[in-house]
């Protein structure tokens, strides 16, 4: 096709280059060889945010452990908000997808015998966590990409920023997005697209996301018709490093971690998640789930129990008993930032650390197989909302999950695509009027009054206030009114940079109108979900609801711009909901 | 410590600029702000119209290099209060063309990545019902070290000779084939050194070492290029000698 704006058509295009989006180009190449897939990413896709993930990857792989045990431990990590018959399919193929990243070259940690090492992980009660020292997400992205290069029906758009799904009568037909090198504004269609863009931690001020998780999936999908679900489940994760965020893994603890107050007090023993031992025990206090870790640093904060520190109160992490060797070998990552950002070595010093947002349960809505209720629009990884994760994450199993089903959704989407018609004319149109609309609201040098990085702190000010470790009713109202201001400011944004050519003004004006509409799902959804489960813990709602609320959540766009929360009902198939019990 | 430092940022904008130009700015001098703290805060409060990458900054996603003071470097890990009382000049990195500011151009890079086939090569490849290859941690540390480059570009930035010919495949590139001959489970080494022998393979090397200085994680590709010729040597050596094909 060479109708105007639309300057390259695919098979399949994958919006995202990290962990998921790669899979999925991957298991397409494998599929069908004569598919031609594309992967567009506004970064190079070894810049992705996979690169960040610290401790491990989870799959059942011990003699002693179970694919039962690992369903159990992810369904009662979840609060029971997880669809289980997509648990199953995920502990199911977890061990075979690392495995498969082993034979493509994957540095996993091993055993002295020359076998796959396997570490702890909070909330899970075997060891099942695959690693590579403490820069798991690392290796395993770079290990992708690299593969990645083999196949040459993969094409790539580097640094190319998406602004809009191009839909018609339900069904998904391209994308139109922003070469950022030269600034051209161009239409690619595609029989389906998969939505692989990670998560949307830059919707709160203190985060463990990079500068790109703006959550420019999520909204392309709502945009497009595409519901997003559990958006009011945010997952703080209970050790970041104070100021920059920089997360500390989990795999600290179960290395042996102390996590202790001002008094060196071994506080988590306080709050229903076993007694103290020396060495670590499996889901119990340090290796408890992330939900329950952060809830219980806000309690020690209310009995000033914490430290001052310039940025808030602190807690801190006992590594030292642990010696040098092992932290040069299992978490040489860990005292590298330690050394840098807070000039203290974790060998002979306690490393400060307070709960900081890390990961986003919700996402846009899909089936088992990654298909959202729009045809030829699929989505995986952080972006999606499978869910494996319900109302809590246990940590290690999103390396997986990224893996389980960007291969799951690019297998399918490959299915669809090869059967799939092209491209309806009206599409053309479609990206005309995209295109007009970025020309004329954000490149026409006519300045608009409202700056970017005002409204972006604003949002992020609100989510903090209103959608924090604990929330309640008035809070979050009060909070989506702001998000309604800033809603209407952002139409009046000024892009003042004139030139074309690596635009990051324009870029971040794109990214927070993003934002405001992934945060404001996330405060509906929020209001709507009157109890407390897992992440979302509400203070004038203090207990879990199954009888109101074992359901989830679906965040629709209405015509008028305006969101609409309907329900869903959680799958269940063999652990009916009951009582989260951690160490006893 | 005074309150602000000064940041010598290099502009360039190709619409009008017919070459790079400085531009002041002051920023706060914070302990724990480092050069993309400050850049940041150029971008958010002084003049948005100053473009750089960045994504990570915690040093993985090798998104920030730039050139600080003449060295190339991460700007997320390099450290304000280093550099007091200043000014300190931000270029971006040499030997890429530059597309904007602080932005430059990696393609040749991204092009010529794939030419050192950075996979695993099998004869055989075992079947994942057959689980894992052995690998011993001794087998892990024989590559450890070569995998971690992050594609940073400090080292190309470093390298006196991609300065000089382009052509060169360069040491980030020759550290991953190298990462890949070392690794137990691969068996490719013949074919990437069909590559690597060429004239813009490892002979461009002049073996200088800038490049292992300027690795942020210690990935030392200057070791990897000399033990390149090293097996290169031993190649074509026995290529003479045994012309009908030796292993």
């Amino acid at each position: 096709m060479s109708d105007g704006p639309i300057t390259a058509t695919h098979d399949v295009l994958l919006v995202g280059g990290g962990g998921a989006g790669l899979r999925a180009a991957i298991a397409i190449a494998e599929t069908n060889a004569r598919l031609d897939v594309a992967v567009v990413s506004k970064v190079y896709p070894m810049r992705s945010h996979t690169v960040s993930a610290e401790g491990g990857a989870a799959g059942v792989f011990a003699a002693d452990d179970s694919l039962d045990e690992h369903a159990y431990d992810t369904i009662s990590g979840s609060d029971w908000l997880a669809d289980q018959d997509a648990v199953e399919a995920f502990v199911q193929e977890a061990p075979r997808e690392l495995l498969q990243l082993e034979h493509w070259g994957c540095p996993w940690s091993r055993q002295p015998d020359g076998h796959i090492a396997v570490r702890a992980f909070g909330g899970m009660k075997k060891m099942r966590t695959w690693f590579a020292a403490d820069k798991t997400g690392f290796h395993m992205l770079h290990t992708l990409f690299q593969r990645s290069l083999k196949y040459d029906e993969v094409t790539r758009y580097d640094e190319w920023f998406v602004t809009r799904l191009l839909v018609d009568d339900g069904r998904v037909h391209g994308v139109v997005a922003i070469d950022l090198i030269s600034g051209r504004i161009e239409a690619i269609a595609a029989k389906a697209v998969v939505l692989c863009t990670g998560g949307c931690g830059k919707v709160f001020p203190f985060t463990t996301n990079a500068n790109i998780n703006t959550g420019d999936g999520l909204a392309l999908g709502y945009r497009a018709g595409a519901p997003l679900k559990d958006m009011e489940m945010v997952q703080y994760h209970p050790t970041g490093l104070p100021f920059t965020g920089i997360l500390i893994t989990e795999a600290t603890r179960a290395e042996g971690g102390y996590l202790v107050n001002k008094d060196g007090y071994r506080y988590l023993q306080d709050y229903d998640l076993g007694q103290p031992s020396p060495t670590p025990v499996l889901r119990s206090m340090e290796l408890g789930p992330r939900d329950r870790l952060s809830q219980a640093f806000v309690h020690e904060v209310e009995k000033g129990r914490t430290t001052d520190s310039p940025y808030g109160p602190v807690v801190h992490l006992d590594l030292r008993h642990l010696g040098e060797k092992l932290i040069e070998a299992k978490l040489p990552m860990v005292r590298e930032l330690c050394l840098q950002y807070e000039r203290i070595d974790p060998v002979t010093e306690l490393i400060p650390v307070r709960p900081v947002v890390h990961y986003m349960m919700g996402g846009v809505h899909t089936d088992i197989d990654g298909a959202t209720p729009l045809a030829g629009l699929y989505a995986a990884g952080e972006t999606a909302c499978v869910s494996i994760n319900g109302s809590n994450r246990l940590g290690s199993n999103s390396l997986p999950e990224c893996l389980v089903f960007g291969a799951r959704a690019g297998r399918v989407a490959a299915e669809y695509a090869s059967t799939a018609s092209g491209p309806p004319a009206v599409i053309v149109d479609q990206a005309r009027d995209e295109i007009r609309r970025l020309e004329r609201d954000l490149l026409s040098g006519e300045p608009g009054t409202e700056r970017v990085a005002d409204l972006r702190e604003q949002m992020q000010t609100t989510m903090e206030e209103s959608a924090g470790i604990y929330r309640n009713g008035p809070a979050m109202t009060k909070g989506a009114d702001v998000l309604g201001e800033l809603q209407q400011r952002v139409r009046r944004v000024r892009v003042a940079d004139p030139s074309r050519a690596f635009n990051t003004e324009l870029v971040a004006a794109l990214e927070v109108a993003n934002m405001l509409d992934v945060a404001e799902c996330m405060l509906q959804s929020g209001l709507q979900r009157e109890e407390s489960r897992g992440a979302h813990q509400r203070t004038d709602f203090p207990a879990r609801d199954d009888e109101r609320f074992l359901t989830h959540l679906l965040v629709h766009r209405n015509a008028d711009g305006t969101a609409r929360v309907e329900r869903l009902p959680v799958t269940i198939t063999r652990w009916p909901p009951g009582e989260r019990k951690y160490g006893r | 410590m005074p309150d602000t430092i000064r940041l010598r940022v290099s502009r360039y904008r190709p619409e009008t600029d017919p070459t790079p130009h400085w531009q002041d700015y002051d920023v706060p001098l914070r302990r724990d702000w480092t050069i993309l703290d400050g850049l940041n805060h150029i971008k958010n409060q002084l003049d948005t119209t100053l473009s750089f990458r960045w994504s990570c900054r915690m040093g993985i996603c090798g998104s920030c290099g730039m050139t600080v003071d003449g060295e190339p470097l991460l700007t997320c890990g390099t450290f304000l209060s280093d550099y007091a009382p200043g000014p300190i000049r931000v270029e971006p990195l040499n030997n890429f063309p530059v597309i904007r500011d602080l932005v430059v151009d990696i393609t040749d890079f991204i092009t010529k990545l794939p030419r050192v086939k950075p996979w695993i090569i099998r004869d055989d490849e075992l079947s994942l019902d057959d689980g894992e290859y052995l690998q011993t941690p001794e087998q892990l540390d024989a590559y450890k070290q070569f995998s971690m480059c992050i594609n940073c570009m400090l080292c190309y930035s470093a390298c006196p000779v991609y300065g000089l010919d382009p052509c060169f495949i360069g040491p980030a590139a020759v550290a991953l084939a190298e990462r890949y001959d070392l690794d137990s489970r691969d068996q490719g080494t013949k074919e990437r050194i069909e590559f690597l022998v060429e004239p813009d393979g490892v002979y461009g090397c002049t073996l200088v070492g800038e490049c292992t200085r300027a690795c942020p994680k210690q990935v030392d590709p200057a070791a990897a290029i000399q033990r390149y010729k090293i097996k290169a040597a031993k190649a074509s050596v026995l290529a003479f000698l045994l012309p009908r094909g030796a292993r």
